[in-house]
C-alpha cells in the first residue's frame, strides 16, 4: 500500500533522513524513537508537507512524490497535526463539514474523542480553546476524513491523563472499525502495544521495523496484548445530550 | 422592480419578496415600497431626502427592513434615516444597499442612519453593502451611522462591506449610556484598486457601560484600508476592540488604535493584528482535499463571516 525508496532529506547541513526504505502493508503502524530522530519529517514527506530531498514515495502502486497534499489527500491520506492551527471565523461544524465531505456524523466523531457535540460544533477553532480540546478536534477531524491511510503526528501530546484512557480506546476502535490503515507517530506504550507493526527511527534512520511485541521486548517495554472486541468509535466516549 | 433590481435586493437584505413586518424599500431615489405595522411607524422626512422609523414603548420581536437599490448609472443621493426606538423595545433592523452600475458614470450612496435607543432596549442591526457591474462607471458609498444608547440599552451591529465598491468611508458614532452595551462587528473586504476607510468613535460616557467591538479586513489585489478605533472611557467603564486583517497580494492595511480613560475606573483595551494567511492554514485544509485557492477562499469566508 505505502512504498518508501530511497527517501532522504537534507535540511540546516544535516541529514534528516537518510535513505529510508519501507514497505507498509499493515493496518496499524506505530513510528516510535528518540526525539530528532526525523519521525515527523517522514510523517510529513509522506503527505507532502515537506518534499524529500531524494527519493520516492509509491502508494497503492503509484508514484505519488510529485503530487500535491490534496492530491494525495483526495487518494485517500489524511493527517492530523502534533500542533493543531487555529482558524479565526471558521467553525469545528465547518472543518468536520470539509473533512468528511458531507455533514452526517459530525457528532459521532466528536463524542470518539470525548467531547459533547452540542457544546463545540458551532465553536470557532480559535484561541477560546485548549490545547487539549484543540488537539481532540484535530483527531475527530482526521477521523471523519478516514480513507486509505491516516497519519498521527503524536496524538497523546497535550492530552492529560485523565483523558487518556479514552484516547487509547479511540485508536483502538479506529482500528477495528476503519477500512483504511492507519500510521501513527508515539511515544506511548499503550499505543504502541496496539500496533500491528512498529518503525523505530533513530538518527534519521531505520533502526527497527518489526511486529510490535518483537520491538517493544527488544526495547525492553510491557507488551500485554490482549485487548480484542473494542466498542464501535462513539459508543463509548463522552455522555452527553449532545 | 426588475430582476437585477430584484438580485441585488437578494444581496444586501437576503430578501426574496416583501418582508413580513415594516420596511421600505428606496429604489433609485425613490420609495418603492413602504409598510408601517401598529408599533413601527414609518415617515417620509419633510426634506424628503429619507424617513424617520418610530418604535412604540415595548415593542417585542419585531423586524424593519430599510434596503436601498441604485440600478441607474449616475445616481447620487444623501439619504438620512433617523430611528426613535422607544423603551424595553427588542427589534431587528435590517439596513443594506446594494449598487449595480452598467454604465459610464459615478454612482454613490451615502446613507446617514441615526439611532436614539430608548431604555432597556435591545436593537439587531445588520448592515450590508454591496456593488457590482461591468460599466466603468465607479461605485460609491459613504454609511455614517450615529448611535445613542439610554440607560440600559443595547445594540449589536454587524456590519460588512463585502465587494463591488470603488471608494468608501465608513463612520461609526456611539455614545453609550449608563449600564448600556454596543457590540459592532464589522467586515470589509477590498480587492483590484479599491480603497476603503472605517472610522469607530465611541464614548463609554455612562457608569458600567460597555463595548466590543470586533472589525476584520481583507485586503486582496491594490486595495487599500485604513481602520480607526477610538474609544473613550469617560466613567466606570469597560470597553475591548479587536482589529484583525489579513494581506493578499498588494495589499494595504493601516489599523490606527486610540484608546482615551478620563476615569480611574475605566478599562481598555485593543488588539490589532495584520498579517498574511498563516501557510499552516493552507495546509491543513489542503490535507481535508481543498485546493490552495479553495483553501484560501474558506479561510476568507470563515474570517469575515
Amino acid at each position: 500500500m505505502l512504498e518508501l525508496q530511497n527517501i532522504c532529506f537534507h535540511a540546516d547541513d544535516k541529514d534528516i533522513l537518510k535513505n529510508i526504505n519501507l514497505k507498509i502493508d499493515d493496518k496499524f503502524v506505530a513510528i516510535t524513537g528518540p526525539n530528532g530522530s526525523g519521525k515527523s519529517t517522514l510523517l510529513k514527506i509522506i503527505m507532502g508537507i515537506i518534499t524529500p530531498t531524494s527519493g520516492r514515495i509509491i502508494f497503492d502502486g503509484e508514484d505519488i512524490t510529485d503530487l500535491p497534499i490534496n492530491e494525495r489527500a483526495n487518494r485517500g491520506m489524511s493527517f492530523a497535526f502534533q500542533t493543531p492551527v487555529r482558524f479565526k471565523g471558521i467553525r469545528v461544524r465547518d472543518i468536520l463539514s470539509i473533512a468528511e465531505g458531507k455533514p452526517v456524523k459530525m457528532g459521532t466523531f466528536l463524542r470518539a474523542v470525548g467531547l459533547c457535540p452540542k457544546d463545540y460544533l458551532d465553536r470557532e477553532i480559535n484561541d477560546t480553546l485548549s490545547g487539549g480540546e484543540l488537539k481532540r478536534i484535530e483527531i475527530a477531524t482526521a477521523a471523519a476524513r478516514g480513507g486509505k491511510l491516516s497519519l498521527f503526528d503524536e496524538p497523546e501530546a497535550g492530552i492529560d491523563l485523565w483523558s487518556f484512557q479514552n484516547l487509547i480506546q479511540v485508536f483502538e476502535n479506529l482500528r477495528d472499525v476503519t477500512n483504511g490503515n492507519i500510521m501513527i507517530i508515539s511515544h506511548q506504550e499503550r499505543i504502541l502495544e496496539i500496533a500491528d507493526k512498529i518503525i523505530y527511527l533513530k538518527d534519521g534512520e531505520v533502526d527497527r521495523y518489526d511486529d510490535s511485541a518483537k520491538i517493544m521486548e527488544e526495547l525492553n517495554m510491557t507488551h500485554h496484548r490482549n485487548r480484542k472486541g473494542c466498542l464501535i468509535a462513539g459508543a463509548e466516549g463522552v455522555h452527553c445530550n449532545g | 422592480m426588475d430582476d437585477l433590481e430584484k438580485r441585488i435586493l437578494k444581496e444586501v437584505a437576503e430578501l426574496d419578496s416583501l418582508p413580513v413586518g415594516a420596511f421600505n424599500i428606496r429604489n433609485n431615489g425613490a420609495s418603492e415600497a413602504r409598510n408601517s405595522t401598529a408599533n413601527i411607524d414609518i415617515e417620509s422626512r419633510e426634506d424628503g431626502q429619507g424617513i424617520n422609523i418610530y418604535v412604540k414603548d415595548g415593542t417585542k420581536n419585531e423586524s424593519c427592513h430599510i434596503p436601498v437599490i441604485i440600478s441607474k448609472s449616475g445616481h447620487k443621493e444623501t439619504v438620512y434615516n433617523e430611528f426613535f426606538i422607544g423603551e424595553d423595545c427588542d427589534v431587528t433592523i435590517v439596513a443594506g444597499c446594494g449598487i449595480s452600475n452598467c454604465g459610464g458614470h459615478d454612482s454613490q450612496h451615502d446613507g446617514v442612519h441615526s439611532f436614539h435607543v430608548g431604555k432597556n432596549s435591545r436593537v439587531k442591526y445588520i448592515e450590508k453593502h454591496y456593488g457590482e457591474g461591468t460599466g466603468t462607471g465607479k461605485r460609491f458609498m459613504n454609511p455614517t451611522t450615529e448611535v445613542e444608547l439610554l440607560e440600559g440599552s443595547t445594540m449589536d451591529m454587524d456590519t460588512s462591506q463585502i465587494a463591488g465598491i470603488n471608494d468608501t468611508h465608513r463612520v461609526t458614532k456611539a455614545t453609550i449610556g449608563p449600564g448600556a452595551t454596543l457590540l459592532l462587528h464589522d467586515k470589509i473586504l477590498t480587492n483590484l484598486d479599491q480603497t476603503a476607510s472605517a472610522e469607530m468613535i465611541i464614548s463609554l460616557d455612562g457608569e458600567d457601560s460597555k463595548c466590543d467591538i470586533v472589525s476584520r479586513g481583507v485586503a486582496k489585489d491594490d486595495s487599500m484600508q485604513d481602520v480607526i478605533i477610538d474609544i473613550s472611557g469617560n466613567n466606570k467603564c469597560s470597553g475591548h476592540a479587536e482589529c484583525d486583517s489579513i494581506i493578499m497580494d498588494h495589499g494595504v492595511i493601516v489599523a490606527t488604535p486610540k484608546l482615551k480613560a478620563t476615569n480611574v475606573d475605566a478599562s481598555l483595551i485593543h488588539e490589532a493584528a495584520i498579517g498574511k494567511i498563516a501557510g499552516e492554514q493552507i495546509t491543513k485544509l489542503m490535507t481535508l482535499g481543498l485546493t490552495e485557492q479553495q483553501a484560501e477562499q474558506k479561510i476568507i469566508e470563515g474570517f469575515l463571516r
